[in-house]
């Protein structure tokens, strides 16, 4: 965990000098297409004392001032598959993003999908003997969080504090100057596989750019398209992504679960292309202009020609019913729902008080997706769409844009990750003269 | 049947090529401030620098350009409207404008460009007779010089030679003989140009004296003599002068006393003016009172 929790604190630096600079770039690497945002950090509140979140919810402090997005290649799953063909679709992202902005990037705040997030609840005590709690107390009480055996190919990508507790009362968002005799606290940590992370890591370095931060989607794509009072009261994030389908738990504005099924739109796109026995871009084509999930009578009618390019008279004048084609999605969009219905119930989603589930993500476009996601998953769904943001172009404003949406609010307002707080006294190495004006500091 | 011109397949995914890596660092090369700021402004500077550096190295180009140079330079200044035809010198007497004439240049036309002015109008107060002149090209090609002559209020004998000086103290030219300026007066002595105005004040307060007076002479760069004829000299004092003077015509209309026999009037000490005479008058004067003591003593 040292390695982490240092490259975390590291990467963390690096963000705030990025931030100093004023331009900071996003890339959201996702299994259909990488998306690029340029972010200028130059808004009327940049220089405001950091005091609450500001107005436009923190937003107004930056501005996107170039956007672009290409066809993901080498990405399978949320994860890097192809090396040199990710590293070449992170470049013709970069380039385009940095043209559009006129401006070079040299920092960037990635978002991966996949890697099998794995969430943990931890719980830490400490005894503060009736004094008050200091700085170095919460991160001690963090520090005693027995953390469980997550294996040794795996990484810790986000570990939040989620609640705080002195004594009998709990749901403290902060307790310093608080007094009291014994601190707990609850934490949200989220593990994933290391070498899909080193991938990422490096593909960025190969690009010339700096990671200054990595965030999970289904995480961020729920601080975007999650509205105030649905982060506040319980809900869920259904991120439908190309390759994966990330959800991600919400409760009281801290998130407490993440998953990812892998399973998405292309797993759609190729049934459709097996199907029918048709390429995969028509394939994406007609799923994209016909598809849908509930078939009506009409749709038996409304023929769709799937075309094709053998010079036989017969294969190239095929066509399809519309009826069909949503026979071959639903029971693939079913499976998808039905998986995340059984995370779900897993993390335990049911004792929340809100219950409400919100769809994003380029499948959650397909119509007639919220009733049948309604059906599967409970009645309270809605179709989301990301925040609006400064900037954005039009074309970047739709829910396939969610994460990318999420991660620049992430760079405006990141949470306090575990690694943000000072360092515990013990953990200082024995001799550091630190430690020793940490001495004089605490007992004069 | 299949169209014999075969089309692109709409439903193709775009055109998206990925970027070299070359082309890739390229552009974030030309995205850098400094950078590109050198590119398009210091290398273009540079090429042009090098290109006429090249072509100046070669000592016919150079010849060449100062050739062109000098001849752009002429034909502009050669231009009609530049030409100076004629000249007019005012001001002066007829002297005078024989002398300025021969510091203006002599053959006309001659380009404005060519005239130093400032030199001309230099050399041409430098003349003794002028106390400033006014050169300029005026209009339809004329130099105009405006010449104000040096007025002389005094003639100041200096080891023979007999010069004119005006209010300033400033020589303003020489004559041969006093009879040519018989209305200045005449001054001498080390020092007596400097103090003009009190020479002439001095002249000024001689009233009824003044057909009698010779000249002022001043002694040891202090104080005024006044001659008068007959080899008569007032000794004025060197404060306040001219009030000595007018007790020396007050004296005069009272006692007769300039008529009489004597040699100097001393004023130097104002408060006890005395009289010198003259040899004759003195062994007169003696005689007198030897007359008239032996009378009484008989």
């Amino acid at each position: 965990m040292g390695d982490l929790y240092d490259s975390q604190r590291a990467m963390r630096q690096m963000r705030k000098a990025a931030m100093q600079r004023g331009v900071v770039a996003i890339l959201d690497v996702g299994t259909s297409k990488i998306a690029c945002l340029v972010l200028r950090f130059d808004g009327p509140e940049q220089f405001r004392s950091r005091d609450g979140v500001g107005s436009l919810a923190g937003q107004s402090q930056f501005r996107v001032i170039g956007a672009a997005t290409t066809r993901s290649r080498g990405v399978r799953f949320g994860e890097v598959d192809a090396m040199q063909e990710t590293e070449r679709a992170i470049r013709t992202a970069v380039q385009a993003a940095q043209k559009m902005a006129n401006v070079r990037v040299d920092h960037v705040i990635a978002c991966l999908s996949g890697a099998r997030p794995r969430s943990y609840g931890l719980d830490g005590t400490l005894n503060v003997a009736g004094g008050m709690v200091t700085e170095q107390d919460i991160s001690q009480v963090m520090a005693s969080c027995d953390v469980p055996d997550y294996g040794a190919d795996r990484e810790v990508l986000h570990a939040q504090p989620v609640n705080f507790a002195l004594d009998h009362r709990s749901g403290l968002a902060d307790p310093r100057g608080q007094i009291g005799n014994e601190l707990k606290t609850d934490m949200h940590m989220l593990t994933v596989d290391a070498t899909a992370v080193q991938n990422i890591f490096y593909c960025i370095k190969r690009c010339d750019l700096e990671l200054a931060g990595i965030a999970s989607s289904a995480y961020v794509s729920g601080m975007s398209s999650l509205v105030e009072d649905e982060q506040e009261l319980g809900a869920a994030c259904i991120d439908l992504g190309g390759g994966t389908t990330g959800l991600s738990v919400f409760m009281k504005k801290h998130m407490i679960y993440a998953d990812s099924v892998r399973m998405g739109g292309e797993h759609v796109t190729s049934d459709i292309s097996m199907g029918l026995q048709i390429p995969m871009s028509t394939a994406e084509r007609i799923k994209t202009f016909y598809g849908g999930v509930v078939a009506t009578g009409m749709d038996d009618r409304e023929m769709i020609e799937i075309g094709g390019d053998t010079g036989d008279w017969e294969h190239d004048r095929r066509t399809v019913s519309r009826a069909e084609l949503i026979g071959i999605m639903r029971p693939r969009v079913e499976e998808i729902l039905e998986e995340v219905r059984e995370r779900l119930d897993a993390a335990g989603f049911e004792h929340l008080p809100g219950q409400q589930i919100v769809l994003t993500g380029g499948g959650s476009q397909i119509p007639g997706l919220d009733g049948l996601a309604s059906k599967i998953l409970g009645q309270q769904v809605r179709l989301g769409r990301p925040l609006r943001v400064q900037g954005l172009p039009q074309a970047a404003i739709g829910p396939a844009f969610s994460s990318a949406v999420g991660l620049t609010l992430f760079a405006a307002n990141p949470q306090d990750e575990w690694w943000d707080f000072e360092i515990p006294a013990e953990n200082y190495p024995a001799r550091s003269l630190k430690r020793a004006v940490k001495w004089f500091k605490d007992n004069w | 049947m299949r169209s014999l011109i075969r089309r692109a397949a709409s439903d193709a995914a775009p055109r998206d090529p990925a970027p070299s890596r070359l082309g890739y660092r390229y552009q974030r090369l030309m995205l850098t401030p400094g950078f590109r700021g050198t590119v398009r402004i210091g290398v273009p500077i540079l090429l042009i620098m090098a290109i006429a550096g090249s072509w100046y190295a070669k000592p016919e180009n150079r010849a060449a350009l100062a050739a062109t140079i000098a001849e752009t330079k002429q034909s502009f200044q050669q231009r009609p409207q530049f030409m100076v035809q004629t000249m007019h010198v005012t001001g002066g007497d007829l002297a005078v404008m024989t002398d300025v004439a021969a510091l203006l240049p002599q053959a006309f036309p001659v380009s404005s460009f060519d005239l130093d002015l400032e030199q001309m109008r230099a050399d041409i107060e430098a003349l003794a007779p002028i106390k400033s002149a006014s050169v300029r090209v005026g209009q339809g090609g004329a130099l105009e010089v405006q010449l104000t002559p040096r007025v002389p209020v005094a003639l100041w004998r200096d080891a023979g030679t007999l010069r004119l000086i005006d209010a300033d103290g400033v020589e303003a030219g020489q004559i041969m003989a006093r009879a040519e300026r018989l209305d200045l007066p005449l001054i001498a002595g080390d020092g007596a140009e400097d103090m003009i105005d009190e020479a002439l004040r001095l002249f000024a307060a001689a009233g009824p004296l003044i057909d009698r007076v010779r000249g002022l002479v001043r002694m040891g760069e202090r104080r005024w003599d006044m001659v008068l004829d007959r080899d008569q000299r007032l000794l004025l004092p060197s404060e306040d002068p001219v009030s000595a003077l007018d007790r020396v015509i007050a004296l005069n209309d009272a006692q007769d006393m300039l008529n009489r026999d004597v040699a100097v009037v001393d004023m130097r000490n104002t408060n006890r003016p005395t009289l010198r005479m003259n040899e004759e008058a003195a062994d007169a004067l003696r005689r007198v009172n030897t007359t008239i003591n032996d009378g009484a003593g008989n």
